[in-house]
């Protein structure tokens, strides 16, 4: 383990952790634009996260432990999900304690503490919200597997650093296969982070939203940590959909420190340019109905399994 | 040929026997909780230590036999050890140690059968399932196999009292009578006309193809039987919530097990080798298992059931890994069959502490608050703080998350099947890395199943006032649900060691090794050279560190200022405890996402109904659409064979008369 991969490893987890309410500003500015709106300023989120930890925590009288611990399991989940996603550098010493499979486990540990939370203080909107949100997951968490699965056969290796590294290393510019699993992973993003048409961000609509119910008895410190968490979950997967679909520009470990320097300016155009597609998706789609979720995640299974079909016929 | 006196098989043995004198001792006093709970039902977990020690112990051992001449005259019983046996006694000392303790401390009086009677029945149980997995021979195989199934029948209707647990125990007797039928057939089959019913002479006849086919497909059935394979599960969701919750724990973490040891005895020992088709014969019924399973678990609305269908799920996973593994070997990919093996195997022992944990817990749940219905529970975290939270990790583990174990064995197998592409024959080398995806549907329902499993027991406000006086679990309950959530940390935590234990046994399986682990110790590195690695210890290490330094930081920044308040709900003022959903309300997008699979009968209010009732029943379509008609076609049956009961004499001298004719006529 050299200095160098520490230094990626830290400096990825730092830039996770500062870009990501950053990345959320820049889409609902997008957004704003888009919809003829006066945008709020990039740096909203920060200062909304930043007002929420000075405020005193309120919490229901019959809470419990697990209620106080879900924020920062949920939290560290995703900053440890950060830490195995290759957005800058490929050479991360974190890379062989979890691959691409736990990943998806850490995300979905995630989901259950903040469904359980839900539950924790028993009013309706939380149970039906920890309900949906368990729902979208068991129905995004095979269309993921079989995308993974798909990247996985082409580079023959779970750990999505290797994958990276091979991706982007291949004289071969483009494979069919992952075309497909593109649009499925574009889908599973959409559901996974309720954006539209799964869930609204925007809304405070009780009986339309799935991500903001499960949120509704937390203030203070713990719902800016949530707030928090949530950006990280989206920064995630735009990040697992760069190293996927388009990861040139990552330092591979050739070329040093100048190479890893490289790669900073070339995930802020990445970020940059998703950020403006998810809001042009978001502005040009209407919220499905929540029964109409599983026919949006079966078909986002179905691509990924098209996906893997022209892997197997065309070898690529 | 007796044991030799300082074997493993010698110590087993022993400690067998020690269980029979265990539960006999019961009958001394049988009314006497004091002396059978709180003394016996110790010394016998101490048994189950001891057990699983030896099987540690044995587990690199060379196999070793005895016959012992015990029985009928000219048929001694022929035992063996091999790995295979020791890992699956290893299962069920280390499992039946926690049930054991936990069962001290949960016998109460009033359970219908005695405290004396209900301890001989146990422990003949747990002897009888040793024995199962130490036969080496059909017949002493089928005793062992009878006395489990009779034994636990026994112990499902301990409450003999209420007529549906009377019904739920005759269903358990009769679909385990007609999987055995179907095992005595298979040992039939496979003894191959030497009418040698020793497995070393069914190991050396050499089976013609269809033969061993016949075999093969008839031990499937009959140990999917035992173990609850679509569709002959149904009974599984009504004998476990009849028996006791320990018997439960039993029944479903261990006894399930014994048809898996059934299956891979016969399947990889028996008949040697296997052709790559039964495999995807198993593998189907698996995958139908592990989804029907899991569906119908996250529609159930009582805890005992939920848990039944749970395991369904559990055994479908693990007859997916059986099938997955048979195809690698059949297709002469004996490495990656070698993988799946590992799986199947860590997923039965996975599954064995998962799910004793959990059904103890929903025992020390039902004991304290004599409800086994999710409607009427609820924010028992607050009440019952160590069983919640203890419950809390078999619930996370059961959901596949690392890194508890249950992760553990979803990894391997999904590894396993990201070699599937390779198998050389056209369609099924396509079809089967979707099966992967199956197995991730079923496992990320299972997360759904253990949200709303612990969620509205757990979680939110006490649906009944009763609920107030429930007291958290004794001494020795504690300690049964706290040895069971260790091992599923354990077994979580060392999955390379677990491997290196268990790869002799896979060796001997699939005829191949798995590659020396190159990978540091804390490093699980199933296939060297190929970039696919997990560590549970250092992921733990990474997400706790995470965690802490993030209540740290939060603690340094800001300040710790907390109040209490009212829950906000949106401004609704006037919450109460039925406003939260209930467990049909959690199943309810199940029900309408996989209503393919239910038969549901609703029965909904009209607006002018003075006593509104909204009332659904989640019916199984295999029971209405197979055993329903099946029984009616029985019964017409027996009915027509009913004219041959004249009720006179005279008839019934006849046909002596005539049998004894048509006889000397056979013989003359």
């Amino acid at each position: 383990m050299r200095a160098i991969e520490i230094v990626t490893q830290l400096l990825e987890l730092a830039a996770a952790l500062a870009a990501a309410p950053l990345f959320v500003g820049w889409i609902n500015q997008c957004r704003a634009w888009l919809q003829n709106r006066s945008a709020p300023s990039i740096w909203l989120p920060y200062r909304g996260i930043r007002k929420l930890f000075h405020k005193d925590a309120v919490i229901a009288g019959n809470a419990s432990q697990l209620f106080r611990l879900a924020p920062y399991i949920t939290f560290g989940a995703m900053v440890a999900a950060a830490g195995i996603i290759p957005s800058m550098g490929t050479r991360l010493p974190f890379t062989r304690i979890a691959d691409a499979i736990a990943l998806v486990g850490l995300l979905a540990t995630a989901r259950v503490f903040m469904s359980l939370a839900a539950m924790d203080v028993g009013t309706a909107f939380g149970t039906l919200g920890a309900r949906r949100e368990m729902m979208v997951g068991f129905l995004a968490e095979p269309a993921l597997l079989m995308i993974i699965f798909v990247a996985s056969l082409i580079s023959a290796t779970t750990a999505l650093p290797a994958i990276t590294e091979h991706l982007a290393t291949q004289t071969l510019g483009l494979y069919p296969s992952l075309a497909f699993t593109a649009v499925a992973f574009t889908m599973v993003l959409l559901a996974e982070n309720a954006r539209i048409p799964i869930d609204n961000p925007a809304t405070h609509l009780e009986l339309t939203m799935i991500h903001e119910a499960l949120l509704l008895e937390y203030s203070a410190r713990h719902l800016a940590l949530m707030e928090w968490a949530a950006a990280l979950k989206l920064f995630n997967y735009a990040c697992i959909g760069f190293a996927l679909f388009i990861p040139w520009g990552v330092s591979t470990g050739q070329g040093g420190p100048l190479a890893l320097l490289a790669s900073i300016p070339v995930l802020l155009a990445k970020l940059i340019a998703a950020g403006g597609v998810l809001a042009l998706i978001e502005t040009v789609s209407a919220k499905l109905r929540v029964f109409r979720a599983p026919e949006f995640l079966a078909t986002a299974f179905l691509f990924a399994v098209l996906g893997l079909l022209v892997h197997l016929l065309l070898g690529a | 040929m007796t044991p030799a006196p300082y074997s493993p098989l010698t110590a087993c043995l022993l400690l067998l026997v020690l269980w029979g004198v265990i539960g006999v001792a019961g009958l001394l006093r049988p009314t006497s909780l004091r002396f059978v709970g709180r003394t016996l039902f110790p010394i016998s977990a101490l048994c189950s230590l001891a057990l699983a020690a030896v099987a540690v112990w044995s587990l690199g051992m060379p196999p070793e036999r005895a016959i012992l001449a015990v029985g009928l005259p000219d048929l001694p019983v022929h035992l063996r050890r091999d790995g295979l046996s020791s890992v699956f006694l290893f299962l069920l000392g280390a499992a039946s140690a926690g049930i054991s303790v936990f069962a001290a401390g949960y016998f109460r009086r009033g359970h219908g059968t005695s405290a004396g009677l209900l301890c001989l029945q146990y422990h003949l149980f747990l002897a009888s399932m040793g024995l199962v997995m130490l036969a080496d021979d059909a017949y002493a195989f089928m005793v062992a196999w009878e006395t489990m199934a009779l034994s636990s029948y026994f112990l499902v209707t301990t409450q003999h009292g209420l007529p549906e647990i009377r019904r739920a125990g005759f269903l358990y007797l009769l679909i385990a009578h007609v999987g055995a039928i179907a095992i005595l057939l298979a040992f039939g089959v496979m003894q191959g006309g030497s009418w040698q019913f020793t497995f070393d002479a069914m190991r050396a006849a050499r089976l013609p193809a269809p033969w061993a086919a016949a075999a093969f497909l008839l031990a499937l059935f009959g140990f999917g039987a035992k173990a609850g394979l679509v569709p002959l599960h149904v009974w599984l969701p009504e004998a476990h919530p009849a028996a006791p919750s320990p018997v439960s724990a039993l029944m479903s973490g261990v006894m399930l097990k014994t048809a898996v040891y059934g299956v891979l005895r016969v399947t990889f020992d028996l008949l040697g080798q296997p052709l790559w088709w039964w495999g995807v014969v198993a593998l189907a019924v698996g995958l139908f298992t592990a989804l029907y399973g899991v569906v119908f678990a996250a529609a159930q609305s009582d805890m005992k059931r939920l848990l039944a269908y749970s395991s369904i799920e559990n055994i479908g996973i693990i007859f997916t890994a059986f099938g997955l593994a048979i195809v690698f070997r059949g297709v002469g990919m004996p490495m990656l069959a070698a993988l799946a093996l590992i799986a199947l195997l860590y997923h039965s022992l996975n599954h064995a502490f998962m799910k004793s944990l959990l059904f103890v817990g929903t025992g020390a749940v039902l004991h304290s608050t004599g409800e086994r219905n999710l409607g009427r529970l609820g924010g028992l975290i607050h009440r019952m703080p160590w069983v919640a939270w203890l419950t809390l990790i078999g619930a996370l583990a059961l959901a596949g998350l690392p890194p508890l174990n249950g992760f553990v064995s979803e990894w391997l197998l999904l590894q396993a099947f990201l070699f599937a592409h390779e198998v050389p024959r056209p369609f099924i080398n396509m079809l089967l890395p979707m099966a992967a995806a199956v197995v991730v549907l079923a496992a990320a329902l299972a997360a759904y199943v253990m949200v709303k499993f612990f969620g509205v027991i757990f979680l939110g406000q006490p649906r009944e006032a009763a609920l107030a006086r429930a007291h958290d679990a004794g001494v020795l309950q504690r300690l049964g649900l706290v040895w069971l959530a260790a091992g599923c940390i354990a077994l979580g935590l060392a999955p390379t060691q677990i491997i290196n234990g268990l790869r002799g046994v896979v060796r001997q399986l699939s005829g191949a090794d798995l590659p020396g682990q190159s990978a540091p110790w804390w490093l699980l590195e199933p296939i060297p050279g190929r970039q696919a690695s997990y560590s549970a210890l250092g992921f733990l290490l990474a997400v706790t560190a995470v965690v802490l330094l993030a209540i740290l930081g939060v603690r340094l920044f800001y300040h710790q200022r907390v109040r209490r308040a009212d829950p906000w709900d949106c401004g609704f003022a006037r919450l109460d405890a039925r406003m939260q959903d209930t467990a049909e309300g959690f199943g309810q997008p199940i029900r309408h996402i996989f209503g393919a699979f239910f038969l549901l009968r609703r029965e909904l209010p009209s607006p002018s109904d003075r006593a509104p009732r909204y009332r659904v029943v989640v019916g199984d379509r295999i029971w209405e659409r197979l055993y329903v008609p099946l029984g009616a076609l029985v019964q017409r049956i027996a009915d027509g064979f009913a004219w041959v009961q004249q009720g006179r004499i005279a008839t019934y001298l006849l046909y002596s008369f005539v049998t004894l004719v048509a006889l000397l006529a056979l013989v003359l």
